[in-house]
């Protein structure tokens, strides 16, 4: 199968006042693919999610989905062309239902029909959520509220879906589900940018992987291949290299 | 006092206090989104009551359009003020916003005095502002209540019930819930979060008209400070209630009227002090319980 660049990213700067926080980024998604994104603390992960949806303000580059330059384009259009962030810890919103949560991600939408397929299909995936349906969200466990998270950003029906740490804070036994969840809602056809401190779970499930440290990518190959690399092995998967 | 006599002073206070819970709502809704006091909201009441007396006296509506005309048009000037002044300085420290709030109140008095003249106008059914009917007086166990009162009251009831439907049971409203939660994460839902704050400036100004033509009615006149007293006591009651809080806004605005009202009624020698009853709950208020009656812990946004 020709694969095809979804999203592609160059040359991508933020500063924050006086700190250059993105030294200048290029990142390339392929149609149907997991690719991730990891790296430290402070690298710059989660930053380079804010500024593809322009929730921060990007000082210099280019971002290209499907074609399309979305730059400058306003969050929410960005949001409606396709592309949904699973913000970093969950962001769900507590005084609103679950039912509430959910439709909120189909705010944009008008298929009255395709929510409710859609809804029906979170809800399969995660089918904790559809007994909490009724309950605040801010009344759901730390795992209920990643996988609501998560649920709510497949409600925008992306074609890309940007994962920022959705493992953070996870019993090792849920880690598992989520990255279980994560290789399911990519046979369904949507493609995913995932970021990660946990390299080695994020790797394993990647085709793809870029690894960033202060702002800059200092490394990329396909998951298998960073797995394998010395250098990867040391600083993120805490393996000693004898 | 005799029973009758309490009814009928009750009656009175609920409909200042559902006054006061009108204009509280505005000032509850915008600092739950925005974070931002809007010092000019009681200008937007005054200029609700000036729409309503134009609609009439210049373009000769029927007094029922002209008030649905007021409605609507205050909204718009509610929304306008915030596309103009508010929106420009929305990542802008908010002591910024709120001096521009204040600007913007000291721009909207001294623009009605230009445009509407500094003396006041008469708010009377006489000149065919509303119907005379209005001022009849209904016998109940002996004692005498303006048909008005009840038709405040009635009007009241039905404004909240929309507004607390509008809020909890349509998608605009779970937007509103949503945004003044949390902005950026709303936004990555594909809301386009401008139109949400433009709305919340419509309803909360919407609101206030209807405060102001009942307050008109009721005080018949109106003058460039008209909204400032009640202004500021719908900001206490907002406050008193837990700012942030619709249902505390309603809460703080019966309470000041109410209060108001019954102190007044059962003291007469203190009649003089009636305003500063309000300032008394709200220093009250803020010693026993800092987040107001129905106010919860409100975590800055960073």
């Amino acid at each position: 199968m020709n694969t095809q660049t979804m999203l592609k990213i160059e040359d991508l700067h933020v500063h924050y006042g006086s700190i250059h926080a993105l030294k200048g980024i290029s990142i390339e998604v392929e149609t149907g693919q997991i690719v991730t994104l990891i790296g430290a603390n402070g690298a710059g992960k989660t930053t380079t999610l804010q500024a593809i949806t322009n929730l921060v303000r990007k000082s210099g580059g280019k971002v290209l989905f499907n074609g399309t330059d979305i730059t400058h384009m306003a969050t929410h259009h960005i949001i409606n062309n396709g592309i949904a962030l699973v913000p970093e810890g969950r962001r769900i919103f507590p005084n609103l239902t679950v039912h509430e949560n959910l439709m909120m991600g189909a705010y944009a939408r008008k298929d009255v029909e395709g929510i409710k397929k859609d809804l029906d299909w979170v809800l399969t995936l995660f089918p904790r959520l559809r007994e909490r349906l009724k309950q605040l969200g801010g009344t759901l466990s730390g795992g209920e509220q990643q996988m609501l998270a998560v649920a709510r950003g497949l409600m925008t029906r992306p074609k890309l879906l940007m994962l920022d740490e959705p493992s953070l804070g996870l019993a090792p036994l849920l880690v598992r589900e989520v990255f279980q969840i994560i290789q399911k809602i990519r046979e369904e056809g949507v493609t995913i940018l995932l970021i990660e401190q946990n390299a080695l779970a994020a790797l394993k499930i990647a085709d793809y992987g870029y690894v960033l440290e202060t702002g800059r990518i200092v490394m990329q190959d396909t998951g298998q291949n960073l797995l394998k690399s010395d250098d990867v092995r040391k600083a993120y998967l805490g393996v000693a290299i004898t | 006092m005799s029973l009758a006599g309490f009814f009928q002073h009750l009656v009175n206070a609920l409909s200042l206090g559902g006054i006061y819970a009108l204009i509280a709502i505005g000032y509850t809704m915008v600092y739950g989104i925005l974070r931002l006091i809007n010092f000019a909201h009681g200008d937007v009441f005054t200029y609700g009551i000036y729409f309503a007396f134009y609609a009439v006296v210049l373009f000769l509506m029927p007094w029922w359009v002209a008030f649905v005309f007021s409605i609507f048009a205050t909204a718009f000037l509610g929304a306008f003020i915030e596309r103009i002044a508010y929106r420009p300085l929305r990542n802008a420290p908010r002591i910024s916003a709120l001096i521009t709030a204040i600007g913007v109140s000291f721009f909207l008095e001294n623009f009605a005095i230009v445009a509407f003249g500094g003396r006041a106008k008469s708010f009377n059914p006489q000149t065919g502002i509303y119907p005379t009917s209005f001022l009849n007086m209904i016998n109940i166990g002996g004692v005498r209540i303006p048909v008005l009162t009840f038709i405040t009251i009635g009007i009241v009831i039905a404004a909240l019930v929309l507004l607390i439907w509008i809020v909890y049971r349509t998608k605009i409203g779970m937007a509103m819930r949503a945004i003044s939660k949390d902005i950026p994460t709303t936004k990555l839902m594909g809301v386009n979060a401008d139109r949400v704050v433009s709305f919340t400036f419509m309803l909360g100004s919407g609101l206030a008209a209807i405060g102001g033509i009942l307050w008109a009615m009721k005080y018949p006149q109106v003058y460039p400070y008209t909204g400032m007293i009640p202004g500021l006591k719908a900001f206490i009651a907002a406050v008193v209630g837990g700012i942030g809080s619709i249902q505390g806004a309603m809460v703080g605005g019966f309470i000041l009227g109410i209060s108001e009202i019954m102190i007044v009624a059962f003291v007469p020698s203190l009649a003089g002090y009636r305003d500063a009853f309000a300032y008394a709950i709200l220093l009250f208020v803020l010693l026993v319980k800092p987040t107001g009656i129905l106010g919860v812990e409100v975590s800055e946004k960073v």
